[in-house]
């Protein structure tokens, strides 16, 4: 390129590319920590944009939004402050399930997020695509593995219109948009989700720092006009009566509000043959698309091939806002051409007369494998640059924000000369997450899933602060005052528990006749509160007969106090296969650790290590084509080592 | 000096399947006054108190009523001039397994915990008495140890255990799988009914770990024989083969067929392996109805048998009757000893050899001896393999794994619980992956988070 193009526009701390829920939560991180940050993005109109689903949370997303609040992150205040209908999940499970999801008016989301961002210290907004890095080969000394390529250093951006921005750290937020391509049966456009600009340029500077891309798929269903579309024949989805809201912050009165509904209907045989007939005009089936799709976000073609014996299918209709009609056909992603599209929503019970607003498309577009990353989500060969969302090879809105937050934050860590922020699998979803991103070898967009989370019964979505707020005190995005109070409900919650161990109620008359009426047994022998409490059918307010002394507390508290006791041996056990899990993710590898000194490895052990580095045998233990017999070799030359 | 442990552990020492002498020993702070219970001298007095270290007495070891156990020699070692670092007391008793346990069951109730498979040496290592370059050599051993295990069905021990430790662990985690899939797609994994479901599954899992489990606490093998049972057609030399076995003329032997009509039971022992053994009538279609009883008695024995001796008459043609015969006891350990190699041979021990393919073949003479040694030996390297065993259920020997077979029964117990108590169904998964993991210390699909205790207890019992 022509050199006179080039011009500088600024040194600042933090580039962030892509303004999207990762770029958003990353730009947004190191701003407040006081470093200057340039948010890049190809429309400022698609600042926080919801391409996809109207709704936030979820199934184990719901986690990681109320994760992601308790550490300083966005996403839980500003859904909060937006949403329009709310409801909590897997009420019916125990608590580990449960799963906080609310519908969003998905401009009023983009918009308040935009707010946010705009009345930041120390963060600019620029409407442009970043185009190429500007980098610098570093002699690395320190770097003894013979397979690591030298380590580059990342010194800044360059946009399309030359402008030059010098930057300590650089954090790739790119989400869908780079060299994407959008299919709708046999027709293919080259734009970004929703017709936005797609990012052709910033692949090749990438694949020149020695950035290895890969290419991934995923789709979304039509929108409907609301006014064609016969809800009479749906099932009503109402709201939760009383709202739980995502952020810690926000007090549940102030958000007590109408929702709108959502509206339950199936497919049918009609629709799965509509379907079957067609399958080969689909681009996936037809081999047009060469990205991979995402399992467990399957469009309806997946679902009707995986399970060809089920009837029907689950198919929710979702308002996109109060600002328009548009709906969103949840259940029902689609890549097949418009023509069949049409044929098929229309078997749909209520969908016989739909119009449809927008079609049905799959989206292919440039990620990597997030193994070419630390778990800081910095690149392993260059210093200062960061990744977060889609671009690691990620699916969903919640993931996304969760890891432009880490990648945010450790890029700020890094320029503060700190610690980098590092959860583990055991204290968030979030550790899982990004553990599982860069160690295991995703051959799709990765979803967060409950099943993913092992130590789920103490990761739940009702105490993400008592676990992590202390991490968003430590990284500085968490005030004092609010570390202290979550500590203060963390001292009342274990006296509460110890007061209702220590009080015992004898099996006299009265005892057993409040016991008839609560509809539960009566005691056999004396028991304490904390025993009733263990009981299913019993909760903390129904104690009260026997108590009247207790204290005034928080639902919050009574919340936490029920839940620990009831799932005491369920916890305790759990919290030993932490302690189990945390002696293997203490021993360190260290980095020079040279795995060709390592004696009797086994050759595919050898390579797999050599290529992740694991930070721990924690880690290497995960890396598939690894053994237990080779971490034990491992160990054992650890042992010697030291 | 104080030492780093203050528990005494005792284990035999020497390997179970040699003969000759035994060694228990008795490592830790309590070793002298553990020894010195047990030990007398041939007037009954206690003596081991007042010893000097690296000096050895003789004596007497006596059970809890003061009567002997055997005659011993003790070797005395004071801390930290020993092998584990530690007071070491070592006692060489007169070898066999029906001793050496009782001496070490003695040892244990007078207080010492009976040692984990490779304590001495992790102790040793502990205690600075051997270094970590040695841990080489124990780095190879777990390296083979797993090439072993990628080959499993060539080592039938290692075999037979992962087979069925990793059938249940295979069904755990179906189920686990299932749970959780319903978690994630409630949509398309639906749970209702499925405690009702799960139950008689989860009892299933809990009575075949539960019959694992046993095979250890009862050490039937052990304690009672490994049942044998002689096959053969009539005359073909099955009482002389247990007369000979025996060393004494014991079934009526004669050259007239059908001449053991009934069954005869006998115990001997070779070296530390005892049989049962169950001559029996010879196998042909008898009128005689006396003979068609004890033919009747020889089948029935044989389908319960866990080791199987076919004799077969090498001078004669080899029937096919013999062949079918064989193959009918899948579940036995089988041996095919073809007698009388001291006559012409009708065919040659590598026809039979191929015909038999993974059956043993021993050509033999109950007239001259010969192959007997090879019998013995036979026998006897398949018990401590693990090839020969309790009609086809494992029997369980390491401490370790029946601990962890322990903790698997337990946790499926709490799943048990939580299913009867109506607990919600995601909350069965943290005890089913305790299971699942505690079953996959055993076959090393799990990795042991103590770094000494894995290596050491890659080390066999004692060592």
């Amino acid at each position: 390129m022509d050199d006179k193009k080039y011009f500088d526009v600024a040194d600042i701390d933090v580039a962030v590319v892509g303004a999207g829920h990762a770029g958003c939560e990353a730009a947004l991180a190191c701003a407040r920590l006081g470093l200057e940050t340039v948010i890049f993005t190809v429309s400022v109109d698609s600042i926080a944009l919801m391409p996809c689903n109207p709704n936030i949370g979820g199934s184990s997303k719901g986690h990681l939004v109320r994760e992601l609040d308790a550490l300083g992150g966005e996403m839980g205040k500003n859904i909060d402050k937006t949403f329009i209908q709310s409801k909590m999940l897997g009420t019916s499970k125990g608590p580990a399930v449960h799963s906080l999801r609310a519908q969003a008016d998905k401009r009023e989301y983009s918009s308040a997020m935009r707010k946010v961002l705009e009345s930041q210290e120390h963060l600019t907004i620029k409407q442009a695509e970043v185009c190429s890095l500007l980098w610098e080969d570093v002699n690395n000394d320190t770097c003894v593995n013979s397979d690591t390529v030298s380590r580059k250093i990342v010194t800044g951006v360059v946009t399309g219109t030359g402008a030059t921005y010098h930057a300590k750290a650089v954090v790739l937020c790119t989400g869908v948009y780079l060299n994407a391509r959008c299919l709708t049966g046999e027709s293919i456009t080259y734009t970004g989700p929703n017709g936005l600009m797609a990012a052709t340029h910033l692949s090749d500077s990438l694949r020149e720092m020695g950035i290895e891309l890969r290419r991934f798929k995923t789709g979304t269903p039509a929108r409907m006009d609301g006014k064609s579309i016969d809800f009479s024949k749906m099932v009503e989805q109402p709201g939760d009566e009383r709202i739980v809201p995502f952020s810690f912050s926000t007090d549940p009165d102030s958000i007590q509000k109408e929702q709108v509904s959502c509206w339950l209907t199936y497919t049918n045989e009609e629709t799965h043959q509509v379907i079957r007939e067609n399958i080969h005009r689909s681009p996936i089936y037809a081999g047009i698309i060469e990205g991979v799709g995402p399992r467990y976000c399957p469009s309806i073609e997946d679902k009707v091939v995986k399970f060809p014996d089920r009837e029907r299918h689950q198919v929710f209709l979702e308002p996109e806002g109060l600002y328009t009609d548009e709906m969103y056909v949840d259940g029902m992603s689609s890549s097949l051409p418009e023509e069949v599209q049409l044929r098929m929503y229309r078997t749909v019970p209520g969908l016989e007369h739909c119009r449809i607003v927008r079609n049905a498309y799959a989206i292919e577009y440039d990620c990597i494998s997030a193994r070419q990353l630390y778990p800081s989500l910095e690149f392993k060969a260059v210093k200062g640059l960061f990744a977060g969302g889609q671009f690691n090879g990620s699916s969903g809105y919640e993931e996304a924000a969760a890891q432009g937050f880490v990648a945010g934050v450790n890029a700020a860590m890094e320029i503060l000369g700190k610690d980098p922020l590092i959860l583990t699998r055991d204290e968030s979803y979030i550790g899982v997450l990004i553990d599982d991103l860069v160690t295991k070898d995703n051959k799709e967009p990765y979803r967060m899933m409950t099943s993913r989370a092992e130590y789920r019964l103490l990761l739940r979505q009702d105490n993400a602060d008592l676990r992590l707020r202390k991490y968003g005190y430590r990284i500085g995005l968490v005030s004092r005052e609010i570390l202290d109070a979550t500590e203060e409900m963390d001292r009342q919650i274990h006296e509460e528990m110890d007061r209702l161990r220590s009080i015992s109620l004898g099996a006299n008359a009265k005892v057993q006749d409040l016991l008839e009426q609560l509809g539960t047994t009566s005691l056999k022998t004396a028991a304490t509160l904390a025993d009733l409490l263990c009981r299913p059918e019993l909760h903390y307010d129904d104690l009260a007969v026997f108590d009247p002394d207790r204290p005034t507390l928080s639902n919050r508290v009574k919340e936490q106090v029920e839940i620990e006791i009831k799932y005491e041996g369920y916890i305790a056990r759990q919290k030993k296969q932490v302690e189990q899990f945390r002696k293997m993710e203490n021993r360190k590898i260290p980095a020079d650790l040279d795995f060709d000194e390592v004696p009797s490895l086994r050759i595919e052990a050898r390579s797999k290590l050599k290529e992740y580095h694991p930070i721990s045998i924690g880690q290497a233990s995960r890396i598939s084509g690894v053994t237990p017999a080779d971490v034990s070799v491992l160990l054992i030359y650890l042992e010697r080592r030291s | 000096m104080k030492g780093l442990f203050e528990d005494t552990i005792a284990a035999i020492a020497t390997a179970m399947s040699t003969g000759g002498i035994s060694i228990i020993r008795i490592s830790g702070p309590d070793s002298i006054s553990i020894a010195d219970r047990i030990l007398v001298t041939k007037s009954g007095k206690h003596f081991v108190g007042g010893m000097a270290s690296h000096t050895v007495h003789y004596g007497f070891v006596t059970d809890q009523d003061g009567e002997i156990i055997d005659e011993v020699l003790t070797s005395i070692f004071f801390a930290p001039k020993s092998y584990t670092g530690e007071t070491v007391v070592e006692i060489s008793c007169h070898g066999g397994i029906v001793v050496s346990r009782r001496i070490l069951e003695r040892v244990l109730t007078c207080g010492a915990r009976l040692a984990e498979p490779g304590e001495f040496s992790k102790r040793a290592f502990l205690n600075g008495r051997i270094d970590l370059s040695q841990a080489e050599a124990v780095m190879d051993l777990i390296t083979s140890e797993s090439d072993a295990a990628a080959k499993a069905s060539v080592h039938q021990l290692t075999g037979l255990l992962s087979r069925r430790i990793g059938e249940i662990r295979e069904k755990i985690l179906y189920e686990t799988a299932h749970l959780e899939a319903a978690m994630d797609d409630p949509e398309h994994y639906d749970l209702t009914g499925y405690a009702d479901a799960f139950l008689p599954l989860l009892n299933g899992l809990l009575s075949d770990i539960k019959q694992m489990m046993d095979s250890y606490s009862a050490g039937k093998l052990l304690r009672e024989g490994i049942s044998t049972v002689i096959l053969g057609q009539p005359n073909t030399g099955k009482s002389s083969l247990l007369n000979l076995l025996l060393g004494q003329e014991r079934a009526i032997v004669s050259d007239i067929s059908g001449t053991t009509r009934d069954t005869l039971e006998e115990t001997l022992s070779l070296g530390d392996v005892t049989l049962h053994l169950i001559d029996t009538a010879g196998l042909r279609d008898a009128d005689d109805p006396v003979e068609q009883i004890g033919v009747k008695r020889a089948l029935s024995a044989a389908a319960e048998a866990q080791l199987i001796l076919y004799v077969i008459d090498s001078s004669l043609p080899l029937s096919d009757e013999d062949v079918k015969r064989i193959s009918e006891y899948p579940n036995a350990f089988r041996v095919v000893i073809l007698n009388k190699n001291d006559l012409q041979e009708a065919f040659v021990y590598e026809d039979a050899k191929k015909i038999f393919s993974d059956i043993p073949v021993i050509s033999f003479s109950s007239k001259t001896g010969d192959g007997l040694l090879q019998l013995q030996e036979l026998i006897r390297d398949s018990f401590y393999q693990g090839a020969i065993r309790d009609d086809g259920n494992l029997v369980i020997t390491r401490a370790r794994h029946m601990e962890a077979l322990s903790d698997a029964y337990h946790s499926l117990e709490l799943v048990k619980d939580a299913v009867l108590a109506g607990m919600p169904e995601d909350l069965y998964t943290v005890d089913l992956m305790n299971a699942y993991r505690s079953l996959g210390l055993i076959i090393g699909e799990e990795i042991e988070d103590d770094l000494a205790d894995k290596i050491f207890s890659e080390f066999c019992m004692g060592k």
